[in-house]
């Protein structure tokens, strides 16, 4: 079993859809939720605020230093993620369409390292 | 040092063992311990010992055995060496102990298991291409590097990524389910289809990359094997459709191809052809045909050989080459598709006709395009606008035998 995050890629303004088809959309996300979690794949989930409500922390100095927004402007930012549990990529590729299929936009696959990562 | 014939003579034969068992032995080795970087670093240590030892000693009986059980013991002692790898020691070590060979298929079913995660979906198509001659295929990155014009680091770079995406994100060494088998064997087709016309077309260069031909026939020759062998996967006419285009291409190379300038169908010297590759594309086609279940590669192959049928091209069947090209755009529209469609319609209904489908299509940039307007033109005696359009076709072709073609083309009546 491997774990990936699923993220869900929106545009930075928000979910750009009509109001019934966004409604519609959720219901499909709770659905899928339930499914996965009935099958055993779900370990988390959350949609997330607008990019613009975000803070960044750079906390590398004698003190932390604190900006509004975003850390990069980009015209898509990830709206929310699921954290699954897969056998194998093939596995975590068919959850995301499903995913990708209820909330009616693009999703982002990656594996999370199975160990730390190696350092020579 | 390899200056006397003996060793010489053996370096060849590795080559072609290597092409040969490469696949196998890897897929083999994958298998057992999982890890593809290992498999593959552990069968290049065994043929370093191999090529040592049958240097004094000889080839042995079975050098495909040889090499899996020696690319076996690198592999384990590998594990041994590295404490990380401690766990996945003791589970190979564990799988030895239970496991005689295993008794059916598994051979064949491991070296498919190997191309359908060399060609997964998940892996850029360039590194899909890549990763499938070096495993697969057993090329050395330097002869990929050569064959695709890119420097070595960009090739071995590549291939590196593409077995750490694998490993990282259990990218599965499995043979696909009922449900994806059709689109995953059409990407595996697609990456052979790809390095034959590389070879066939090099879209740089100066003239066909026949290895890579050799090359792609021999991957799909492998394909077809596998997969005759794996009833589970059913029937795959499509294979045997791809295997059969290939062979109907290469088989005519010697006559296409002539000092260094390309010679067109119409002008080729048939007595050039290779007859025993054009009747096993044929005998291919016939048999696609008896089980009519029609795809892409099995129109096309049955398009090129209803030509390599015809003595000359005047005894072309080419209503049925119509049908044909009709038959392919109902399942795979594209104008590249209407525009050798136009090109026969050409042979059937004249030049003006055929020109107006031609004009038809948004295919500007494609110098084929320009090059079929131009030879329409000609035909029509609207020289002026030939030679126009022979000369967008020649600035826009980057194959030094085709712009010769081209050229001369231009310069004819």
């Amino acid at each position: 079993m491997a774990q990936y995050l699923l993220s869900v890629i929106h545009p930075a303004s928000g979910p750009d859809l009509p109001k019934e088809e966004l409604q519609q959309s959720f219901h499909d996300v709770d659905t899928f939720n339930d499914e996965i979690m009935k099958s055993g794949n779900w370990v988390f989930a959350g949609g997330l605020v607008p990019p613009d409500q975000a803070t960044v922390v750079d906390g590398r100095g004698a003190e932390a230093i604190i900006t509004d927004g975003p850390y990069v402007e980009t015209k898509e930012q990830v709206g929310g993620f699921w954290i699954i549990e897969a056998t194998d990529l093939d596995e975590a590729l068919s959850l995301a369409a499903r995913g990708s299929k209820a909330c009616r936009v693009p999703v982002e696959v990656r594996a999370f390292h199975a160990e730390p990562p190696e350092i020579d | 040092m390899s200056a006397d014939p003996a060793g010489a003579g053996l370096d060849a034969e590795l080559t072609a063992i290597t092409r040969a068992e490469s696949g196998r032995v890897i897929a083999a080795l994958a298998r057992r311990f999982g890890d593809l970087d290992l498999a593959e670093d552990a069968y290049g240590e065994a043929l370093v010992v191999a090529l040592e030892k049958w240097r004094s000693e000889g080839l042995p009986p079975n050098p495909g055995a040889w090499l899996t059980t020696v690319a076996g013991n690198k592999a384990l002692d590998r594990l041994r060496r590295e404490k990380r790898r401690r766990e996945k020691y003791a589970e190979a070590a564990m799988l030895i102990d239970e496991s005689p060979p295993e008794p059916t298929g598994p051979v064949e079913d491991d070296r498919l298991r190997l191309v359908f995660t060399c060609c997964h979906p998940a892996l850029a198509l360039e590194n899909r291409v890549a990763l499938t001659l070096r495993l697969l295929g057993g090329l050395t990155v330097p002869e990929i590097a050569a064959a695709f014009l890119v420097p070595e680091t960009t090739m071995a770079q590549r291939i590196t990524r593409a077995k750490a995406k694998i490993r990282d994100s259990h990218i599965p060494y499995r043979i696909p389910g009922v449900d994806d088998v059709d689109v995953r064997l059409s990407g595996v087709l697609a990456v052979l289809y790809l390095v034959f016309n590389e070879g066939y077309l090099s879209s740089q260069g100066d003239g066909a990359r026949l290895d890579l031909c050799e090359e792609a026939i021999r991957l799909a020759r492998q394909l077809q094997q596998m997969v005759d062998g794996t009833p589970t996967l059913g029937v795959r006419p499509e294979v045997d459709g791809l295997l059969a285009l290939m062979l109907l291409i290469h088989a005519r190379h010697e006559a296409r191809l002539v000092d260094g300038a390309l010679v067109m169908l119409p002008d080729q010297d048939r007595s050039r052809w290779d007859p025993a590759l054009i009747d096993e594309g044929h005998r291919l086609v016939r048999g696609c045909l008896r089980l009519n279940r029609p795809g892409p590669y099995q129109i096309q192959a049955a398009i090129n050989a209803v030509h390599t049928d015809a003595l000359d091209t005047s005894m072309t069947d080419w209503d049925q080459v119509l049908q044909l090209y009709d038959q392919l755009l109902a399942i795979a529209p594209s104008p590249i598709v209407q525009l050798n469609r136009a090109l026969v319609v050409a042979e059937l209904d004249g030049p003006e006709v055929a020109l107006a489908l031609v004009d038809r299509l948004e295919l500007r940039t494609y110098h084929p395009w320009w090059a079929a307007r131009a030879d329409l033109l000609r035909r029509l005696g609207r020289r002026d606008d030939a030679r126009t359009a022979y000369g967008e076709a020649i600035g826009l072709a980057d194959n030094d035998a085709e712009r010769a073609w081209l050229q001369a083309r231009a310069g004819t009546p």
